[in-house]
């Protein structure tokens, strides 16, 4: 993909989880400049009903347009389906840091029995010794646990 | 233009939308925190998924039909949503029994249509399935819990499966565009999938100690746009706004 265009997008953020690029989150799927010198970026929802995206479609506008490029045009992509484990490394480091714990890979986690606890890490002082609370938290994307060492709920960044 | 693969996409985007619609009245409302918050991510799913299908129904329809002229302009005869997703929600066992019946089936539904001739039905299956996955392993959970639970969750949850158990049968007895849609090859024979959501149910079931309820008269209409009372009123809340102030925007 194109480097240039790869610089910008770095500076857009995930409204929900700022310290996520776009990139990052792999939602990116392809960039391609037309022959009429419109700019196309292919993106993938992360969740179908994510509220986020027409806002990341803006914001990749306004920051494309800031740099110059105003012939834009975003086209969502739905094949092949978003996972995380498109997720960069650097971003599952800055989820951790930002106090949400990041998807474990797929292969090891997503198929889970009914009552089944994944052994997910507590972002704030690394124990494994942690339990779900709910499957769904704050955002479509995120899982609610708690640490029962350091006691702290956090958000675990399901693996889908 | 194909008008049974647009009818066959619009019953898909009915049923999500009308299910999503009714989960979203738990809003503020769940029996817990986590469970309010659960319940309304998962009409967020289902809403998001009857954009998609709303959408490529806009697509194949043309002119100026875009997907909220079909969500919010389309009155109760030309839905064609099960009856199943438009029963009240009850008490929370009613609507857990509800998600659980409709996830069961969405779950062996979507495994097949993921692999359509069909790209872009495929393709929206594909995604939706990851997210129906979440949905049936939380309503079998809650299914358990319930049912296994003390005598009063039980006995809701009795209650529950006499009130919803008519509306199953719908399921499985296809409309006119999905036998034209599964001969063309681009959807399962609905009728076929009877067998795995029985089993799955049993399994469930069993474990849940709930009784699994004999065959029964099966309830039917919703596939050709004759609802039970209860859309009429889902309507009129979901499409007031677009109804009293046409063309409204954020």
């Amino acid at each position: 993909m194109n480097q240039k265009i790869l610089d910008i997008l770095a500076h857009v953020a995930d409204p929900e989880v700022p310290v996520l690029s776009v990139l990052d989150l792999g939602i990116v799927r392809d960039i391609r400049m037309q022959d009429n010198g419109e700019l196309e970026i292919m993106i993938t929802p992360t969740y179908t009903g994510c509220p986020a995206m027409d806002m990341i479609a803006a914001n990749i506008r306004m920051e494309l347009s800031a740099n110059g490029y105003v012939q834009v045009k975003i086209t969502n992509v739905l094949s092949p389906a978003w996972t995380t484990d498109w997720m960069s490394e650097e971003g599952k480091q800055k989820l951790k840091d930002y106090g949400i714990a990041p998807p474990l890979p797929k292969q090891q986690a997503c198929r889970s029995e009914l009552f089944a606890e994944q052994a997910v890490q507590c972002p704030h002082c690394n124990s494994y010794h942690t339990t779900r609370i709910s499957e769904f938290g704050s955002t479509a994307c995120k899982a609610l646990y708690q640490c029962r060492d350091c006691k702290e709920p956090f958000d675990y960044f399901k693996c889908h | 233009m194909n008008d049974f693969l647009f009818k066959y996409i619009l019953h898909l985007a009915d049923n999500a939308l009308i299910l999503g619609h009714r989960n979203s009245e738990w809003c503020g409302h769940g029996p817990a925190l986590e469970q309010d918050i659960a319940i309304t991510n998962i009409s967020l799913d289902l809403i998001g998924q009857a954009r998609n299908f709303f959408q490529y129904a806009a697509e194949l329809k043309g002119t100026d039909t875009t997907e909220d002229s079909l969500a919010y302009l389309r009155d109760a005869r030309d839905f064609t949503n099960l009856l199943l997703v438009e029963q009240q929600n009850g008490d929370w066992g009613k609507t857990i029994l509800r998600q659980f019946f409709m996830s069961n089936y969405q779950f062996l539904l979507y495994n097949r249509l993921q692999e359509s001739k069909n790209a872009q039905l495929a393709a929206i299956c594909a995604k939706a399935l990851k997210e129906v996955t979440y949905h049936l392993k939380w309503s079998s959970e809650w299914v358990i819990r319930l049912g296994d639970g003390t005598d009063e969750s039980h006995s809701r949850m009795i209650n529950a499966l006499h009130d919803l158990w008519p509306y199953t049968g719908e399921l499985f007895i296809p409309a006119p565009y999905e036998k034209q849609a599964c001969e063309e090859g681009i959807a399962p024979d609905v009728s076929e999938l009877k067998e795995g959501w029985m089993q799955n149910l049993i399994n469930i079931f069993d474990e849940a100690k709930l009784p699994v309820p004999p065959k029964a008269f099966a309830q039917t209409g919703g596939k050709t746009g004759l609802h039970t009372e209860y859309l009429g009123y889902i309507l009129a809340d979901m499409q007031f706004l677009q109804r009293s102030y046409p063309g409204n925007k954020w």
